[in-house]
């Protein structure tokens, strides 16, 4: 049979290119957190801004909110590439924004907003690095989003380049807390940051 | 002073063999053992931490990976996600030899006897 000798070859071909346009696609780079779905873990760490005492943040803080905790660092040359971005946002003020500030000197930190803007309500000093361990911080900038129950619903590795916002109108009054609540879809530039983990 | 000594030995292979264990997540193609990161380096104190706590090794990739995912674990399970990646070459392999048996089957395979009209045909261009 002719056809078999040129068909077997053909399909594998076909097979080879399948597996190579999914597989060269992947970015390794984006590694799927484990988090998403879980609840946020909890911490307390002492806020940047100064004068602000003894106060701190705790994710706990924020229940009954969607928002995002953004990783930044002064030290972090991404950072300033999604920056705009989230000064638009903050402006916006459909989702509130809180610091993590990773792993920073605090007056590096402080000036470093000064110089460019500070879109977040509050910026939680996270020296060590210990917070973002248990986050699974591996690189700075990274965005969460945690939802009212404080659960982190999306992750998103790297610089927010596009922010699309989506805000749900609540259908009815009565329905429960859940579905009264906007959710913002970050993007970054090719259209996805990374999803959920197994 | 000795057993003292003894027990950081073993401490610090156990953490050293832990370490190697585990992918450094910013150079991929390192374990946190050999990356000069500064991640590698904080989870290098992490599992010193935890195997002076008492932790278990399973204990202390668990930590880990709830955190980081599989990925971080730098040798893959061997479950039915990893499947081809594990035994895709030898499979791979198997199908290479089977094509090429069939080929060299064939080869050897005399031709078929010709008819009469195509022995005359093959005559007329011999000469």
């Amino acid at each position: 049979m002719i056809r078999l000798r040129y068909a077997a070859p053909l399909a594998a071909l076909v097979l080879l290119a399948f597996l190579l346009w999914r597989g060269l696609a992947l970015d390794p780079r984006e590694v799927p957190s484990p988090l998403v779905g879980k609840p946020a873990p909890a911490f307390t760490l002492p806020l940047l801004e100064s004068g602000a005492g003894g106060k701190s943040f705790s994710p706990s803080d924020m229940r009954g909110k969607v928002w995002l905790l953004n990783v930044w660092a002064s030290w972090c040359v991404a950072c300033r590439e999604e920056h705009p971005v989230l000064v638009e946002l903050a402006k916006s003020g459909v989702v509130p924004i809180v610091g993590l500030n990773y792993k920073d000197e605090p007056e590096a930190a402080r000036g470093w907003l000064a110089r460019f803007g500070n879109p977040y309500m509050k910026s939680a000093v996270d020296a060590d690095g210990k917070v973002g361990i248990d986050y699974g911080v591996y690189g700075v900038p990274e965005t969460y989003l945690i939802d009212a129950e404080g659960v982190i619903r999306f992750k998103q590795i790297g610089p927010v380049r596009n922010a699309s916002v989506r805000c749900c109108r609540p259908r009815h009054r009565k329905a429960p807390p859940r579905e009264n609540h906007c959710r913002a879809a970050l993007h970054g530039a090719d259209g996805h940051g990374a999803r959920g983990g197994p | 002073m000795a057993t003292a000594h003894a027990a950081d030995h073993e401490e610090a292979a156990r953490a050293r063999a832990l370490a190697e264990e585990l992918r450094c997540l910013v150079c991929q193609n390192q374990t946190i053992a050999d990356s000069h990161a500064p991640l590698a380096v904080d989870l290098r104190k992490q599992i010193d931490r935890q195997i002076a706590d008492g932790k278990s090794d399973r204990e202390i990739v668990s930590y880990m990976t709830d955190r980081y995912g599989e990925f971080i674990v730098y040798r893959p399970p061997f479950n039915a996600t990893t499947f081809l990646l594990w035994c895709g070459p030898f499979l791979l392999l198997a199908f290479g030899a089977l094509i090429a048996w069939r080929v060299v089957a064939g080869r050897r395979r005399a031709p078929a006897p010709l008819s009469d009209a195509e022995r005359q045909r093959a005559r007329r261009l011999l000469e």
